[in-house]
């Protein structure tokens, strides 16, 4: 192995903040800083690409960080899964960037201190990505940490009541779920030795069952907090909507699958023998069911997106109780999928915003007329995300459906039920927010004395017919290049599906990764 | 393995009385709870580590040592715990300035639903079935709404308590 190549595994997690202290220095120009953090991710870009076609062609990459060996030290991995998931958290996190960008020039400038986003945001893409990379359970801690903290200063970024009011909730239970999971690693340690994700299994396999299964509640209680799985989902829809739209988007897309993707590792390479099916598939379904039935309920764009966002993660968690190779690979699939529809979802929920001066469905109406483009780009994703075909989220459904009925038994059976009715209710509550803002013309009489589901922004309903707003092409051009790479997704998903499927037979057979990591890298 | 009995009592306590300061309203008492909690893990880390040995680190010596991993883990949990509690302040006292207390809020959104349940109201997302438009599907749409408030209603118990604003 070519071992200056796989130091490309450090370029990610380093490089972002090395950016971050930069932006810092140059916090009074923010045209430096503008140029610092597009080039810092770019470069981030280009090198999870590299990572992910070296992990394709020969293999996980593997660092020992400082030249310690992989059980003291720290081990960057990037296996096909992580450098996957790398490239599409990437590429989602700098079109939110330049997304960013329009919107800051456009509208911030006045109450928000912009000096403190540019590097907030690098830190939290380092944070993702050292999440991604790290070999063993306290890195990746470490990494969850860094992303949470950059995540407690963007969600309450400003320091408006409202959002101080969703970031205490945000950050309460952020910080519960990291007790739990230092709780876990301290547990996993005293009864292993080792937090090594790569020494653990064997190690694991010596335990007796009853130690092991507690672990492993452990871990996946932590993990479900992060990924927001039903009955730990409650805190994102409370949190997430009142966030600036950028932030909003770029937590929707990755924070929470950080925590599937913490879910898909342990799961396959720590506990392989004992997948807790009938827990998971169970917590799947009503994952599933329970988000998507408050996301019909909702009257506001961006919560009736975050509820859609926490259904959505009952498939991935699906594809992942059903514990086989296809189920994996649906599931990893449906990742990738749905970090790109889903950001892109919230940034076009923050163009409506723009352009209306709110997102609750009582107050818009008429969009499709006033603003074509946006109609379009709210329908393209919105349809992707129904699993309308020929989109990428109708192939995701299809796989995991596919892996539902091949397992055979009634609970993966009224698993796929529950994905299809699922599916069918997402078609109703983006179709009825589409109606409603889009379709049909705006309704006059809204009585502001009605308490309505959405009314956080009382002060801004200042929406008049005669104020001509054009989409900000700084804003709209990143949300139509996030668009237009869901939809290649569907085009390119031939390959995709391919390196899904090999990335689950790596995970599956397992030695790959187990041997990168403890074999002879520098 | 031998443990040291001492040791696991403080951290019992410790979790113990974290984990019912953290189920307070005030902001200012969950962080001194989530302080509690991070000292009572962070022993939890040196109870792990187990008795002294060969160290990993050193290499062959004859002398016993206490494992430095978990030391080096717990100090990191210490580096987190502090910075997270000093942006947990920064926001109480943020809260107290904006609203003159820190007490953490029911959601807004959640305290409306219930409100309309009480009322026996609509949703707000609910479509009026409007004459001068044909017929289309909405008709049942009326039970699935009701069901759905009335799910939000029984998933958030305490309707009176923390009223927003």
């Amino acid at each position: 192995m070519n071992h200056l190549a796989s130091q490309l595994v450090l370029v990610p997690v380093i490089l972002p903040l090395l950016g971050a202290g930069l932006c810092l220095a140059f916090g009074r120009s923010a045209r430096a800083q503008r140029i610092i953090s597009i080039v810092t991710l770019s470069i981030v870009v280009v090198a999870a690409g590299a990572l992910l076609w070296r992990a394709d062609q020969f293999g996980p990459q593997a660092v020992n960080v400082g030249g310690w060996p992989a059980e003291l030290g720290i081990s960057l991995v990037a296996d096909r899964l992580s450098a996957l998931l790398l490239v599409v958290s990437t590429v989602v996190t700098l079109s939110v960037l330049l997304y960013s960008f329009g919107q800051g020039i456009v509208e911030f400038g006045r109450d928000t201190p912009l000096s403190v986003f540019h590097p907030t945001f690098l830190v939290l893409s380092a944070g993702v990505s050292a999440a991604f990379l790290s070999a063993d359970l306290f890195n990746l801690f470490v990494g969850f940490e860094i992303l949470l903290a950059a995540s407690y200063v963007l969600i309450t970024l400003g320091g408006t009541e409202a959002r101080v009011r969703a970031g205490t909730i945000y950050v309460i239970v952020s910080l519960i779920s990291s007790v739990l999971f230092l709780i876990s690693i301290a547990a996993v340690y005293a009864a292993t030795g080792t937090v090594n994700l790569a020494a653990l299994p064997e190690r694991i396999a010596a335990l007796p069952e009853p130690l092991q299964l507690v672990l492993q509640l452990m871990l996946l209680l932590t993990f479900s907090i992060k990924a927001a799985v039903f009955p730990l989902s409650a805190w994102l829809p409370d949190s997430y909507p009142t966030a600036p739209a950028p932030v909003t988007a770029v937590f929707a897309g990755l924070l929470t699958k950080v925590g599937i993707y913490a879910i898909i590792r342990v799961q396959t390479t720590v506990f392989p023998d004992q997948p807790l099916r009938t827990l998971l598939l169970c917590a799947a379904i009503l994952t599933m069911v329970v988000g998507i039935l408050g996301a019909v309920a909702q009257s506001d764009i961006k919560r009736l997106l975050s509820f859609t966002l926490v259904s959505h993660i009952g498939y991935m968690l699906f594809g992942i109780a059903l514990a086989t190779e296809a189920g994996y690979a649906g599931a990893i699939f449906y990742v990738v999928h749905h970090i790109t529809v889903q950001t892109a979802l919230f940034l076009v929920a923050g163009l409506i915003e723009y352009r209306t001066g709110t997102t609750q469905l009582d107050r818009l109406g008429g969009l499709a007329r006033a603003a074509p483009v946006l109609a379009v780009l709210f329908f393209v994703p919105a349809m992707n995300l129904a699993g309308i075909p020929p989109f990428s989220g109708f192939l995701g459904k299809l796989a995991l459906i596919q892996a539902g009925t091949e397992s055979g038994d009634w609970l993966a059976y009224s698993g796929v039920g529950a994905g299809l009715a699922v599916s069918l209710l997402t078609l109703y509550a983006v179709a009825k927010a589409w109606n409603r803002a889009f379709w049909q013309p705006r309704d006059e009489h809204v009585d502001d004395d009605v308490p309505s589901t959405g009314a956080l922004h009382p002060g801004q309903n200042t929406v008049t017919e005669d104020k001509v707003l054009r989409l900000p092409r700084g804003m709209a051009l990143p949300t139509l290049a996030l668009v237009a790479f869901s939809v290649a997704l569907t085009v390119a998903a031939g390959p995709l599906i391919g390196v899904s499927q090999r990335a689950a037979d790596e995970l599956v057979e397992r030695t790959p990764y187990i041997d990168a990591v403890l074999g002879d890298v520098p | 393995m031998s443990v040291d009995l001492a040791l696991i009592i403080a951290i019992g306590v410790l979790v113990a009385c974290g984990t019912t300061l953290v189920l307070e309203r005030s902001l200012t008492r969950i962080l001194v709870g989530f302080v509690l909690l991070g000292n009572g893990v962070n022993l939890f880390f040196i109870v792990a580590s187990g008795p002294p040995g060969a160290a990993p680190i050193v290499g062959a010596s004859d002398e016993r040592m206490a494992d430095p991993l978990p030391q080096a883990m717990a100090l990191t949990a210490i580096v987190i715990t502090l910075g997270v509690t000093a942006f947990g302040l920064a926001l109480a006292y943020r809260t107290w300035q904006l609203e003159g207390h820190d007490d953490v809020q029911d959601d807004v959104e959640d305290a409306l639903v219930i409100r309309r349940a009480e009322r026996d109201d609509t949703s707000a997302s609910f479509d009026e079935v409007d004459e001068s438009l044909p017929e289309e599907e909405g008709a049942d749409l009326p039970a699935v709404d009701d069901e759905v408030t009335r799910e939000n209603d029984e998933d958030h118990e305490s309707p009176d308590d923390g009223d927003p604003r």
